[in-house]
């Protein structure tokens, strides 16, 4: 089960920027660091992150190990009509997460 | 009392030590990394804001915000920005794509540093326009120590 | 910054054996953030980007959702933000089926096996945390009101000792640093009055959130000492004296991340120091009038470095 966090108004005006907040719970394995048993932990990251808006995509990010654990990302868009914002991430073992925060338009 | 000085200190000091052990590496040149997200072009200085603490407190989250001047029209906007940090084993940080759709060329994300170093952001503009921008951050706990318990 | 100039030096000098029973609370109490830097206060209040509420989110999921064979959570407990309003600002307590006093992660696990028929979830694990850092999330802005007397009495006592006990190769006690030198430096860092306001605690250190009892087994690491079991009756007794310590402390705001503390890296040199660290010992073994200049000059510069975080 990914967790994640993500905060965008809820009302937007037409044609002007809003700002939309992700936060998502992940360790951001490096591949660098070792365990109690001195084996290496394998590197596992959030590498893609995407953002549409009403079905089309208004953003979207390729993380590396240098993002910090749990990342937090706040970027911006512009909306045309009402709907709903889907943020999608998935990491290096192929584990998906989803959130999603229904706009309406003032 | 100088004795149970003596002997505190160098105990005291072995947490960060043993820490410390292979945790830095020298700044790599970037330069062919820049080359190859600017198409080859020399990128232009200045147009980017980036918002980063000059020092610090924890390597292992820096937060850090980026603006764009761009118009973000359709003919004219932000198409990608890249952040590069030069002493970090994988220096290229991360890439976010945005479009005329964003509305605004801003981002804020929180990075690891891998030490104290020059943080770069690369933007590309419409028509293969490239913008570049430096921050020196000094990194006071550096990022990326095993600190299981 | 009263106590700014003082170090270790300090406290191994001055520190005679404080036992005595008076001594219960520094004063005035300070949260352990306010010995924090700026931009790590920042990231505490911010309720959004705090990623300590990740815990709390998926705590909140797991609270409604039922066990295999047993119920959820919330099938006895019901609405949490009612339920379990200032709950955790009373733990650790004396429960009476279990006949010894329990933390709250340790409440959790009894509930677990007791009423949900399951295995109790590891200390420490993903699952445990996340159900502290929701239930102590309940009691946020409330203060410590934890007891002390009849069944708790024995554990309070424990506690009380261990806390003045010195240990480890280090031969050190609590109250060394946090009763006598919170507010002094310990290498880098700035030392805390010591209190459980705040936990379970996101540090950036862990890059994760992690409970008080493995705040207080690195405690014990760092003076050297074997570390008790997660769970043991140490840790949990040496937690109420803590609590009973920090009593009335209400921890971050309203609003704040109270749960979702979050610290750097206590045993790392993330120091802006004016002089290397073995120029520093050197001057601290000597115990010069240089020394001192040195520590005002270590102090000056803390304080430059929370003034100077500019956005460049």
């Amino acid at each position: 089960m990914m967790i994640g966090r993500i905060q965008a108004p809820p009302t937007v005006r037409k044609g002007e920027p809003f700002e939309i907040k992700v936060l998502v719970q992940h360790p951001m394995e490096t591949g660098f660091r070792r365990g109690m048993n001195g084996q290496s932990i394998p590197m596992n990251v959030v590498n893609k992150l995407t953002c549409t808006l009403a079905g089309r995509e208004v953003f979207s990010a390729e993380l590396g190990s240098g993002v910090a654990a749990n990342p937090y990302l706040a970027f911006f868009a512009v909306a045309t009509q009402a709907g709903e914002i889907v943020v999608e991430w998935s990491d290096d073992r192929g584990e998906t997460g989803r959130l999603t925060a229904a706009f309406t338009l003032a | 009392m100088k004795r149970r000085h003596f002997l505190a200190l160098p105990a005291l000091a072995a947490v960060p030590a043993r820490a410390q052990t292979g945790r830095f590496q020298p700044a790599q040149d970037v330069g062919p990394l820049v080359r190859k997200l600017a198409d080859g072009m020399a990128p232009a200085e200045g147009g980017i804001e980036v918002e980063l603490p000059q020092i610090a407190e924890n390597g292992n989250s820096v937060p850090m915000r980026i603006r764009v001047d761009s118009p973000m029209s359709a003919a004219d906007h932000v198409l990608a920005i890249h952040i590069i940090a030069e002493r970090n084993p994988r220096p290229l940080v991360a890439t976010f794509h945005l479009s005329a759709a964003s509305g605004k060329a801003e981002v804020s994300t929180r990075v690891r540093l891998a030490g104290t170093q020059k943080v770069r952001v690369l933007a590309e503009l419409s028509g293969k326009r490239f913008r570049i921008a430096q921050r020196d951050v000094l990194v006071t706990s550096a990022a990326c120590l095993d600190e299981s318990l | 910054m009263n106590t700014a100039g003082r170090t270790l030096l300090a406290a191994l000098v001055f520190s005679g054996a404080a036992t005595r029973a008076d001594i219960i609370a520094p004063k005035p109490l300070k949260s352990g953030i306010e010995f924090q830097g700026a931009d790590v206060q920042a990231l505490q209040r911010d309720e959004f980007a705090n990623p300590g509420m990740l815990w709390v989110t998926r705590g909140e999921r797991l609270w409604k959702a039922p066990a295999a064979q047993g119920p959820a959570c919330a099938s006895c407990h019901g609405d949490a933000a009612k339920s379990m309003r200032g709950v955790a600002a009373s733990y650790p307590k004396h429960d009476a089926a279990l006949g010894r006093v329990v933390d709250l992660e340790g409440r959790i696990r009894a509930c677990a096996a007791a009423q949900q028929k399951r295995e109790a979830p590891a200390w420490e694990s993903e699952e445990l945390l996340s159900l502290s850092a929701f239930v102590a999330r309940q009691s946020a802005g409330l203060p410590i009101a934890v007891a002390v007397d009849g069944p708790a009495s024995a554990a309070f006592e424990r506690g009380r000792s261990l806390f003045f006990e010195r240990q480890g190769q280090f031969n050190l006690a609590c109250t060394q640093c946090h009763d006598r030198n919170w507010g002094g430096t310990l290498l880098g860092e700035r030392i805390s009055q010591g209190h459980p306001a705040d936990w379970p605690a996101y540090r950036l250190e862990w890059q994760s959130l992690g409970s008080l009892q493995r705040r207080l087994r690195a405690c014990y690491f760092g003076v050297r000492a074997a570390q008790p079991a997660f769970g043991s009756g140490d840790l949990v007794a040496l937690e109420l004296y803590l609590a009973a310590r920090a009593r009335g402390l209400a921890g971050a705001p309203p609003g704040g991340a109270q749960v979702a503390k979050i610290v750097h890296n206590p045993a790392g040199p993330n120091y802006n120091g004016s002089q290397p660290r073995s120029d520093r010992s050197r001057s601290q073994r000597r115990g010069t009038t240089q020394d001192k200049k040195n520590k005002r000059v270590d102090s000056q510069a803390r304080a430059d470095r929370s003034e100077s975080l500019v956005r460049a």
